[in-house]
């Protein structure tokens, strides 16, 4: 599957094609997905209206979460079989990744304050998740740091793999310690604690961060590829080389 | 046994990162005290902390009383993880989900009676989200069947 989307002609020929579908499909699950999540989904019994927050905030934790997952995989598959292509996507992907988790921190920043009395506490979750935006952007900057791109996309590489161990410290922080972040309501030995009237708008708006973040991501790594091949063509003296 | 440069890449990769999570583990157990937000009651007894230090205590609210001063309205309120309680005294707002039975956590130092003088108190929710009507319901039938109310 890697191996076949490598090729950058292919890739586009392929993602061409596949591109009008995602974006309806991102389309069409954002606006149900809002309309459920803000009109038709009840009010929680603790939290009223504010609960509505959950379903920007959740969903964008754990696109912030894949997304850097994404990174770290292709990050491995770039060292090891030294693929310019996977750098290229991990590179194409961070900064929707430090996008997602910049809205996590806000959103979860807008609800602490009604729901806890704060807008920021250092607790464990909180605390990791601002880490995790500290690793995007050191990520970012790495790759850029450097006169040769191939050393800056090896060096930022290294820092995404051994930034990875933050994924699991973020999933199980509110289980290994006390945290002012309420513990999984979704991923818990006894099921979902999550009434299904609000778990339905939440997969909505989840399916919907999916599909936008496909998007973007495409279309970034194409952008990225042309720049290559921009590249390569100064250094070439104008010569096109396929 | 000669590895090919994939093979020995994949060993480096795969070795840094146990190595990685193998120190991550340890520098996290070791900063465990630190790590925690808060510490529940039963914590807190056995630390038998320094009387000036500021600590936090977390748990669940067993009781809380108003008391009326000149000043200004003073709550207190029992915190207990289930196991030890530990009697809070707060002056201020408390935060609009602050009931009896819900989690919360309190800022500030213990004092020489015991009593613990919070300058902050934060309300911490659980994991369960649900409809009001959902509640009621689950709150009747747990009433019915225990006899008492929640």
């Amino acid at each position: 599957m890697f191996n076949f989307l490598a090729n950058p002609a292919r890739f586009n020929q392929v993602t061409d094609r596949l591109m009008p579908a995602t974006a309806g499909l991102a389309g069409l699950f954002l606006s149900i997905g809002i309309i459920s999540a803000l009109i038709i989904s009840p009010p929680d019994y603790q939290q009223g209206d504010t609960v509505r927050i959950m379903y920007v905030h959740v969903p964008s934790a754990w696109m912030a979460l894949f997304i850097y997952s994404f990174i770290a995989i292709t990050s491995a598959i770039g060292l090891i079989w030294r693929h310019p292509f996977a750098h290229l996507s991990a590179q194409a992907a961070a900064p929707i990744g430090i996008t997602f988790t910049i809205l996590c921190l806000t959103t979860g920043s807008l609800w602490g304050k009604p729901m806890w009395g704060a807008w920021w506490v250092w607790d464990a979750r909180l605390t990791s998740v601002l880490f995790l935006f500290f690793l995007y952007l050191g990520f970012m900057a790495l790759n850029k740091a450097f006169d040769d791109p191939s050393r800056g996309e090896k060096s930022a590489a290294i820092l995404a793999l051994v930034g990875f161990i933050n994924v699991p410290v973020i999933k199980f922080s509110v289980d290994w310690w006390n945290t002012l972040h309420q513990p999984a309501s979704l991923l818990r030995a006894d099921g979902p604690a999550i009434h299904s009237s609000m778990l339905t708008p939440l997969f909505l708006m989840a399916l919907g961060f999916i599909f936008v973040a496909v998007c973007v991501l495409v279309t970034r790594i194409k952008v990225l590829l042309l720049k290559r091949r921009i590249r390569l063509m100064r250094i070439n003296g104008g010569k096109l080389r396929s | 046994m000669q590895l090919t440069g994939k093979q020995q890449r994949l060993t480096i990769v795969l070795l840094g990162l146990i190595l990685c999570s193998i120190a991550t583990a340890m520098i996290l157990a070791a900063l465990k005290d630190s790590v925690v937000y808060f510490y529940s009651p039963t914590n807190l007894l056995e630390k038998q902390t320094i009387p000036e230090r500021r600590v936090r205590v977390g748990g669940l609210v067993k009781k809380n009383e108003q008391i009326y001063t000149k000043t200004g309205v003073v709550n207190l309120f029992i915190v207990t993880d289930k196991k030890n309680d530990i009697t809070v005294r707060f002056t201020g707002i408390l935060p609009d989900l602050f009931r009896e039975g819900q989690g919360v956590v309190a800022e500030g130092k213990i004092g020489p009676n015991g009593v613990f003088f919070a300058d902050e108190v934060l309300a911490k929710h659980d994991e369960n989200y649900m409809p009001p009507e959902v509640a009621e319901t689950l709150r009747r039938s747990s009433k019915s069947k225990t006899g008492e109310p929640r």
